[in-house]
């Protein structure tokens, strides 16, 4: 229950963060694929330097985790294929919705009604591809 | 400047992105905000028919409570935490987006023709809005992660793969934004 809250915790500052830092705006992420501002970037910039420095300092230094185990970080799978195309996909539906999976639960939370067919949709969209897995080049 | 209330710069979100990812390492998990869609499809019963969504969802709860407790956040942060205004937006893509019909840049948060409920009366919205919710999910499960999970997490850790898919999101993004979007809007 203790760890319940927790996750449920860090989901709400997830939440504020995306919306003040307006992480979420679909005005946003059109003005980045327009490369006429660095607030994007600068978001993104600056979560990856920070957070080398964190992953980096656990894998080096073997960090414990709240809970006293030793922290595991697992590898993504040493593909090119899947994550080029998969990723080509996903910036398509990006930049269309202006959504990325985390902002979806979030602007459905403040109340942008709409991000429900998004959220419908890309439930639907993973399904499709588990079920095509198998044919489709990785 | 008052962080309750006003749109925060790029050098307060970005770090406070890292803090996320930190907590949730922390916590002995990741930050990969994608993966709660397969979780929903294991919880609808996908699994019997299909592998990919065979497992054990009960495992992976968490990552739904993650996504409740981010609604919770928008919720708060868009109702209680917030002036109305909302940072200033290039006067050039101002100018660009109010040539396509789409008003409110600068001034709303979201374009209130895709995004209040006046969207649910508009078929051509619905369809461009499922359209982008397909593939930002089939994508996004193709590539192994989304924004959190790989341009975030994947690349703090050194992740080739995380690498080729922040391309293809840009590869794909900019597609979407400089050649299909003037004519789909």
């Amino acid at each position: 229950m203790k760890r319940v809250l927790l996750y449920f915790s860090i989901g709400i500052l997830f939440g504020i963060i995306m919306i003040k830092s307006e992480a979420a705006s679909w005005f946003r992420i059109y003005e980045m694929f327009q490369f006429k501002s660095f607030h994007m970037y600068g978001i993104i910039g600056a979560a990856v330097a920070l957070g080398l420095v964190v992953t980096q300092a656990i894998k080096r230094f073997k960090l414990r985790s709240f809970f006293g185990e030793e922290i595991q970080i697992p590898s993504k799978a040493k593909l090119v294929k899947a994550p080029l195309f998969g990723g080509i996909i996903f910036g398509l539906g990006w930049a269309l919705t202006g959504a990325c999976p985390g902002p979806i639960y979030v602007l459905i939370g403040a109340g942008y009604f709409p991000v429900l067919i998004v959220l419908a949709s890309a439930i639907l969209g993973t399904y499709c591809y588990g079920v095509l897995k198998p044919r489709l080049p990785h | 400047m008052n962080l309750i209330t006003e749109p925060w710069p790029w050098y307060i979100g970005g770090p406070a992105i890292a803090v996320v990812l930190f907590l949730l390492l922390f916590s002995e998990k990741q930050f990969g905000m994608s993966s709660n869609l397969r979780t929903l499809c294991a919880m609808a019963g996908a699994g019997k028919k299909t592998t990919f969504f065979n497992f054990d969802w009960r495992q992976y709860r968490w990552n739904l409570v993650v996504a409740l407790g981010a609604a919770a956040g928008g919720l708060l942060a868009n109702n209680y935490m917030t002036d109305g205004t909302v940072g200033a937006i290039h006067q050039d893509v101002v100018l660009q987006l109010n040539s396509l019909g789409v008003e409110g840049a600068g001034k709303d948060y979201m374009p209130e023709a895709f995004f209040s409920t006046d969207a649910f009366s508009n078929p051509k919205t619905l369809v461009l809005l499922a359209l982008g919710g397909f593939l930002v999910g089939f994508g996004t499960r193709y590539a192994g992660g989304c924004t959190s999970g790989h341009a975030i997490s994947g690349l703090s850790n050194l992740q080739l793969p995380s690498l080729i898919a922040v391309i293809g999101f840009f590869i794909g993004g900019l597609l979407m934004n400089h050649f299909l979007l003037p004519c789909l809007l």
